[in-house]
């Protein structure tokens, strides 16, 4: 289906959809709320059967940027090979979507590794835990505000001795 | 992380006989880190909890500090059994955000060095599986191959594992005549080993019955899980992105490959697409080394994306003020200000990296899109009611690789 089908068919169900193409990436830009209707709407009526990506930016220092946290969601329909990616922004302190976990299981650890390395929740995720950084981790590693060089965590970390062990 | 949070399936006093296992994280059948939690029941697993990030190194948050050509050598250790792989798909995005067109000279090779990666990495992969569950001898094979591609890769960037070789815009070096020799001979000796390796395994009595119906994913749950490559082929997904998104010389060599799909979507059936993947890598490599364009290897100088020659750099001045530009933080490349995201094929399956722009030579944010990652959640799905010696079985044949799982 062309995108701009695609565009007129979401537009009949949410008027203040944007959308934006860079080379081959079709995107649209939908409200926090809204995502997960426009991804079951894609998912149940255009056939976008897989969540082949998850994942977010944090844009605190990107040139002109007026929101900080940008979730990315690429669809693709393994019938016809399309792609198309929605995308929303995210404001502390709302840092909170509904999860695509009912929509796509595949979402489980993708959410996950979000919540890890930005703090964004996924409302309704059944097993929101860090993934990739220890549980005892504080912070949000990906996020801007995270130094890239420095000492580390590990003076937060419980040490364990021998004899505890 | 504390053991009773992960216990929370089943319960109640006629269900106390259950016990756990904690498989790995060193573990020789884990063959890298990563942790299983099992609760069985006997000898059946009812429950699998993977607990991974022990080999998190931060790789993205490292790709928000590099430069496009620096960060080459961490993608590099991304997938390490198929480093080459990364890096092609590392600068095939790169180059999709700044629109540069290759040479057709450097397309090939890189496909080339691309199909010469997914039978380094299929041999592994197969061997793996079959090593864990005992056959030995198949993995040697593979190896004694390996070694062979090594030497490729040694030949055209002087080193074996992690050759760093593609540059935005081109290559590090032009190849040499040595290097269309020995992958001819790679081409003409490799279906030999090949065949030695199925005909040690494909009707190994006990190789069937450990791979046979272990571990089915059927083809709705692979779409479901986000699954690709030969994992979502062997379910019975037809998709493979050298077909239905070709890139680089994939356009000119159609016909050359056919993509290999299975339908049981069982351990065997991911072992049997590697191994028939592994010959229409080979049709490709014969097909491209024949048809090797001349020319020149990297885009033309005058696109300011890649690095002027040596000679060239001491002998005018506008070389010299092209490399200065390129290698000063301050100059750099002027991508647009815009975020892409590409793909690529890889031995494990969709490998994709999202870069957002802020128009430096750095990315602003560097994605990948890790399959192992992907197809490491589905295996609680597969495991779940199958035996205890399943788990290696089931690992094996999924083919992590904790380096890209965890970055």
């Amino acid at each position: 289906m062309p995108f701009d089908t695609l565009i007129t068919a979401l537009k009949l169900k949410f008027a203040d959809l944007a959308t934006s193409e860079f080379r081959d990436n079709r995107r649209l830009v939908v409200k926090p709320p809204q995502v997960f209707e426009v991804l079951q709407t894609l998912k149940d009526e255009h056939r976008f059967d897989m969540l082949f990506e998850l994942t977010a930016a944090d844009y605190l220092k990107y040139p002109k940027a007026t929101d900080r946290f940008g979730v990315v969601y690429g669809l693709l329909s393994t019938t016809t090979g399309e792609r198309v990616f929605v995308k929303t922004w995210l404001n502390e302190p709302e840092l909170t979507l509904p999860s695509a976990f009912p929509l796509w299981r595949g979402a489980d650890w993708m959410e996950r590794e979000v919540y890890d390395m930005y703090g964004i929740n996924f409302d309704g995720h059944p097993d929101l835990r860090r993934i990739l950084m220890p549980e005892e981790f504080t912070s949000y590693p990906l996020r801007k505000d995270y130094p890239l060089r420095g000492r580390g965590e590990r003076h937060n970390f419980p040490v364990i001795t021998r004899a505890e062990s | 992380m504390p053991l009773e949070a992960l216990q929370t399936l089943p319960e109640g006093p006629e269900k106390d006989y259950l016990w756990t296992l904690n498989f790995g994280p060193q573990h020789p059948a884990t063959h890298t880190t990563l942790r299983l939690i099992l609760t069985l029941d006997g000898e059946t697993v009812i429950k699998a909890v993977p607990d991974i990030g022990f080999l998190h190194s931060g790789f993205e948050k490292l790709g928000e500090d590099l430069d496009f050509n620096q960060y080459v050598t961490i993608v590099d250790r991304m997938n390490y059994i198929s480093p080459i792989m990364n890096e092609i798909a590392w600068h095939h995005v790169v180059e999709k955000l700044m629109g540069i067109e290759l040479t057709p000279r450097c397309k090939y090779i890189r496909t080339i060095l691309g199909e010469l990666a997914r039978i380094s990495d299929h041999l592994l992969a197969a061997g793996a599986q079959a090593l864990d569950l005992g056959a030995f001898t198949a993995f040697l094979y593979g190896f004694q191959q390996r070694e062979v591609i090594y030497d490729i890769y040694e030949t055209i960037s002087g080193q074996r594992f992690h050759p760093s070789y593609t540059r935005v815009g081109g290559l590090l070096f032009d190849v040499t005549e040595d290097f269309i020799r020995k992958v001819r001979t790679f081409v003409k000796e490799f279906p030999k080993t090949h065949a030695d390796m199925c005909r040690l395994l494909n009707r190994n009595r006990i190789f069937l019955d450990r791979t046979q119906g272990i571990g089915v994913l059927s083809k709705e749950l692979a779409i479901d899980l986000s699954c690709t490559g030969p994992i979502a082929r062997a379910s019975g997904v037809v998709r493979d992105l050298r077909k239905d998104e070709p890139y680089l010389a994939y356009g000119d060599l159609q016909n050359a490959f056919q993509v290999i799909c299975a339908s049981e979507g069982d351990c065997y059936a991911r072992y049997t697409v590697r191994m028939e993947e592994m010959r229409e890598s080979l049709k490709i490599i014969d097909a491209a080394i024949e048809n090797l364009p001349a020319g020149p290897v990297n885009v033309d100088v005058e696109g300011k994306a890649v690095f002027p020659e040596q000679q060239a750099v001491y002998r005018s001045i506008e070389s010299m003020i092209q490399h200065f530009e390129l290698v000063m933080p301050n100059r750099q490349w002027t991508p647009p200000v815009e975020e892409v995201y590409g793909a690529i094929e890889s031995p494990n399956g969709e490998l994709g990296f999202y870069i957002v722009s802020d128009g430096t030579g750095v990315a602003y944010r560097a994605r990948t899109r890790p399959p192992s990652f992907i197809h490491f959640a589905t295996f609680p799905y597969l495991i779940e009611g199958h035996q205890i010696s399943d788990v290696v079985a089931v690992l094996g044949s999924l083919s992590i690789i904790a380096a890209e799982l965890d970055r």
